[in-house]
């Protein structure tokens, strides 16, 4: 690895403790920002002739804090400017100055960091949007384009967000056991909202966007190292490691959605399934279950299975029934038919499903489900009338080609499907 | 001599490099671990899954303590190690050397083997 990409790694795994670090010195997102580029510009001129510092991140706080101080004293022409060389060259001080930061601070700035994010004024996007660009430190432009949205639409909505956050006040008091505990809940679900941004996109657009998957799981290996007992984060690294392990096998060549059963599982990534695996066994061992833990625990099923026909779908079909104990949902009940039509037959999935109509009226995967229950039950008319809804509200062009992949199933095969079952 | 090459490397930079850096990485390290195999010198190589993963078992209590994480909170982490037979110590740091060149960043522990059994039950 060249010079430049070993210091483009060292900068961007410092870069969460270190704004983190220079937001709680300066109490203001755009100096912190600020003073962390300069720091940046520093180190590339510095390491590559001084070797990288021992702390890289150590070493950006204490000069980011230097010369945005250099900065409030320029511009009030208090003093002279300081010779940039005494700066840029720390030599002992940086010793000194490790033991001096504390890691515990360290852990609560880099929540606080995450957590000025996932502010409730804030939608979805501008809290992804947001993180992206002030913890991962992406570009712009970069983050434009895994959105799918021009440049400068993406700065005014990043601007906006700002904007508000800055206007609700950054919470800088060390927070106590139930507030780190409730922001650590809501980092978590802005971390699985990242990984759902690159994960959901459609296979045209995977590639651009499979960097935010990574990104996510980045950041709640991050989040674990900080916080190495909980088993909800270990939980929620576990499910974005299995579904992400997929990646590879999830489309076919032209882009159509290949289902999980399927797919050709040697192409799922061995690496990520162990880590998921390693991660899900010890967070079962705390006994606190929540539904990170639980999804979590459902994929590694699926990850455990070397073949689609092994799957132990009665222990996924109790875990979504706990799942939707934790977290009643008709979107979890949804997925428990497809569990129960495994074991007991397309008739028993039915029954599972008809009662969610109100409530999953507009919802794609409803209709879907629903036709393929009604195909295999051999109730053809009614299952081409769902298929059909399902089009209707398919939200990818993608998700619209595999349904009508179905209807021309349906269409060929005629009544014949009838005598098809699924195997246990 | 047996030598133990123990390598460390700050997890959060390792965890930041893209795919396609850590693949080349590896394929440096592969051309060294290929050279050592057809010298006879390479014993087994591990590459270890980051500390995130890990559970350290304490046994200075009664019964045993479990914590999540690693045995030890330092700035590098334990990532991984070789195993290579070296004559010398001036040996075994070129093979480090070689290494390094090939993965640069952290550091090697270069650590004689005492007691070595090959195990080969586990695939």
């Amino acid at each position: 690895m060249s010079d430049l990409a070993w210091i483009e790694a060292a900068l961007t795994a410092a870069r969460p403790q270190a704004v983190g670090a220079l937001l709680r010195y300066f109490r203001d997102l755009d100096v912190a920002e600020e003073a962390f580029q300069e720091a940046c510009l520093k180190a590339l001129k510095n390491w590559p002739q001084n070797g990288p510092p021992r702390d890289p991140a150590a070493w950006l706080i204490f000069v980011g804090r230097n010369v945005a101080i250099d900065g409030v004293r320029r511009r009030a022409r208090h003093t002279e400017l300081p010779d940039e060389a005494a700066v840029s060259d720390l030599g002992d001080a940086e010793g000194a100055m490790v033991e001096r930061l504390d890691a515990a601070d360290y852990r609560d700035d880099i929540l606080r960091l995450l957590f000025i994010c996932c502010h409730p004024d804030l939608p979805a996007t501008q809290q992804v949007a947001l993180a992206l660009r002030i913890v991962s430190g992406l570009s712009v432009r970069q983050i434009a384009r895994a959105f799918l949205v021009g440049e400068s639409a993406m700065e005014q909505r990043i601007t906006r967000a700002k904007g508000r956050i800055g206007k609700a006040g950054v919470p800088f008091e060390v927070p106590g056991a139930i507030e780190r505990a409730e922001r650590l809940g809501a980092v978590a679900a802005m971390l699985y909202l990242i990984f759902n941004e690159g994960y959901s996109a459609p296979a045209a657009e995977a590639q651009a966007r499979a960097p935010l998957c990574d990104e996510a799981i980045r950041l709640a290996r991050l989040l674990l190292r900080l916080f190495p007992a909980e088993p909800e984060i270990m939980g929620l690294a576990a499910l974005m490691l299995l579904q992400h392990a997929r990646a590879a096998a999830r489309f076919d060549p032209a882009g159509a959605i290949i289902l999980l059963d399927d797919q050709d599982r040697r192409r799922w990534d061995g690496k990520m399934i162990a880590e998921g695996l390693a991660l899900i066994d010890k967070a079962v061992r705390h006994r606190r279950p929540g539904p990170y833990q639980v999804q979590g625990a459902i994929a590694a099923l699926h990850a455990r299975a070397k073949q689609a026909q092994d799957t132990d779908w009665a222990e996924i079909d109790l875990l979504y029934g706990l799942l939707e104990r934790l977290q009643p949902s008709p979107v979890v009940t949804l997925n428990r038919a497809v569990a129960v039509m495994k074991l007991r037959g397309p008739q028993a999935g039915l029954d599972m499903v008809e009662p969610l109509a109100d409530r999953l009226a507009g919802y794609f995967h409803f209709h879907g489900v629903r036709g393929a229950l009604l195909t295999q039950l051999g109730r053809t008319a009614e299952a081409r009338e769902a298929f059909g809804r399902a089009i209707a509200l398919a939200n990818t062009a993608a998700e619209a080609a595999h349904i009508r992949m179905h209807l021309d199933q349906l269409m060929r095969s005629d009544a014949a499907v009838g005598a098809e079952r699924a195997s246990p | 001599m047996l030598y133990a090459i123990l390598c460390y490397h700050s997890e959060d930079v390792v965890c930041s490099w893209s795919k396609e850096q850590d693949d080349a990485v590896m394929a440096r390290v592969q051309a060294v671990e290929d050279k050592l195999a057809r010298q006879g010198r390479l014993g087994p190589v591990a590459r270890l899954l980051p500390t995130t993963a890990a559970t350290t078992l304490r046994k200075d209590s009664e019964p045993p303590l479990v914590i999540d994480g690693p045995f030890a909170e330092t700035k590098e982490q334990l990532l991984g190690f070789y195993m290579v037979d070296c004559a010398t110590l001036d040996e075994a740091l070129d093979t480090a050397r070689d290494l390094g060149r090939a993965n640069p960043g952290g550091a090697y522990e270069i650590r004689p083997v005492s007691v070595f059994r090959p195990g080969g039950s586990v695939g």
